[in-house]
């Protein structure tokens, strides 16, 4: 019992730590890659080649003046950035990142928590951060925010319904919802290694997926609760230090997890090539997934404009969730007739 | 239906080409500079802080002849002359207020003996208003000095117009 106990807890311990640090270099990675695409360098001065520099912020943003405008309704306001910012930590629990190991004699599964209905849990926790940018953008008693917390709240049950739709394909052809099954299904031992993925029985589903995840997360090109040439900076105007760097936390920590969620289900999670025999190489192989995922994330935000109000809500309704029901409706007749 | 199709054909034809625009100007050279740390060549004829020739000896050029001033549209020269033990002027006291001055050039163009010069520097922002008020003593340049950049095209133009080089 307590072999368990102290093996999570170092589990957890270090995933944590390495998502908040992956966190912070997810935003300088956005800055130096987003600072190329536009012919700038970005960060540069902390540190060789700037790699100081998230640490640079945090520490700036510890120190800022915490400020709690008269009219925001205080319990709400001091809530939000929490509500925004502990679901985005919770959805690594379920993901896989390396089969079973033995380290110092003991087997252990390279995963928080093996739950069998891991895809529901992603997907139920994710779905609650909107309610961390609502609650924002509503106690803060401030135009702007109350219209990015409206906006985002529309946004992401406009979508909410086709990232669940994106995934039922999937679904249908592992007939698992467990992340570290629907993982182990994608293994492949021949020296194609990516034959099993499931975006070559997916390709719809996935495009559906990464649409629809950005949507979720709130990022450019459907960033409109944060619009900074419309709302100042939406839902977190009135936020400054800690609460706000939750906020910011929150989101890319929101990234990072709709990539490593997205990876395990279409790209195969931590397998890949010598998986079997070299240890913690799985690490490797999903760190690596996310990362490219993260780069077409930051791809995206320096290639197209933001899209407007009416354009969301119609791409929502109108082409991404009919899409999904396509989708959906021709995975299970395929499979069905047993072609998966 | 249509709005799916085009939605559709947009991804497959069209967004493409957007991520093949943005991707090539991944690779090109940032406009940006490393400021402090790499400088940009400075034009050849860029006019920046002021600096006092000499001859080749070491004495000064300037005979505090007042000209620079006379040309100033700005004011910003100051200077009071004195002779040296052999009789020959020099300036005694010789100032510019980069406060007031334009760097339009006209003192060196105005010049009949080439001691003032405006230099490539652009550096010197300061605290105080006391310190842009710069003393002859920090615009001579150091006396064995390798290379003028000026003296080649000097020479020349001495030559074009016949006039010959005093040398000292």
């Amino acid at each position: 019992m307590l072999e368990i106990i102290v093996a999570s807890t170092i589990k957890v311990v270090v995933v944590m730590a390495a998502v908040l640090t992956g966190c912070a270099y997810a935003t300088y990675m956005e800055r130096k890659v987003v600072g190329h695409l536009q012919h700038r360098i970005g960060p540069l001065y902390a540190g060789p080649y700037g790699l100081l520099q998230p640490i640079a912020d945090a520490v700036k943003l510890m120190f800022k003046e915490d400020i709690v405008p008269d009219k925001v309704e205080r319990a709400t306001f001091a809530l939000a950035p929490l509500i925004a910012f502990v679901p985005a930590l919770l959805t690594f629990a379920v993901v896989p990142f390396g089969g079973d190991n033995t380290i110092f004699g003991y087997e252990i599964k390279m995963v928080l928590s093996d739950l069998n209905i891991g895809i529901l849990f992603v997907f139920a926790i994710t779905s609650l951060g909107v309610y961390g940018i609502v609650l924002a953008g509503w106690s803060s008693g401030s135009k702007y925010s109350l219209l990015g917390g409206i906006r985002s709240s529309a946004q992401m049950i406009s979508y909410e319904v086709s990232y669940g739709l994106s995934i039922i394909g999937v679904l249908l052809i592992a007939n698992t919802l467990s992340l570290r099954e629907l993982v182990d299904r994608q293994a492949s031992d021949s020296i194609w290694f990516f034959s099993n993925w499931y975006v070559f029985k997916q390709p719809l589903g996935c495009l559906l997926y990464v649409v629809c995840a950005i949507a979720e997360t709130n990022r450019a090109p459907f960033d409109l609760p944060e619009a900074e040439s419309e709302l100042v900076a939406g839902y977190h105007t009135e936020y400054s230090s800690m609460r706000f760097a939750m906020f910011f936390i929150g989101e890319y920590a929101n990234m990072l997890a709709v990539c490593a969620v997205g990876a395990t289900l279409f790209f195969g999670g931590w397998q890949g090539p010598f998986v079997d025999s070299v240890p913690l190489l799985g690490i490797v192989w999903l760190v690596l997934k996310v990362f490219v995922f993260m780069f077409v994330y930051i791809w995206l935000r320096a290639t197209f404009p933001r899209f407007r109000y009416d354009q969301l809500m119609n791409f929502g309704w109108k082409v991404l969730l009919p899409l999904a029901l396509l989708n959906t409706m021709v995975t299970g007749l395929l499979v069905v007739q047993g072609v998966f | 239906m249509n709005e799916v199709i085009k939605a559709v054909s947009n991804t497959f034809l069209k967004m493409p080409k957007g991520f093949v625009v943005t991707f090539k100007h991944l690779f090109r050279k940032p406009v940006t500079l490393d400021y402090p740390r790499k400088k940009k060549p400075m034009a050849p004829r860029y006019r920046g802080k002021h600096y006092l020739e000499r001859y080749d000896d070491g004495t000064e050029r300037c005979v505090c002849c007042g000209l620079c001033a006379a040309a100033c549209p700005a004011d910003a020269i100051y200077m009071e002359p004195s002779e040296n033990e052999e009789g020959e002027r020099y300036a005694k006291l010789y100032e510019i207020n980069l406060l007031r001055c334009i760097f339009c050039g006209f003192c060196e163009e105005a010049c009949p003996e080439e001691a003032i010069f405006l230099g490539h520097e652009y550096e010197f922002s300061d605290d105080n208003r006391n310190s842009f008020i710069v003393a002859k003593e920090t615009m001579l340049v150091a006396h064995p000095r390798k290379e003028n950049p000026f003296k080649r095209v000097y020479r020349r133009v001495r030559k074009v117009y016949g006039v010959p080089d005093r040398q000292r």
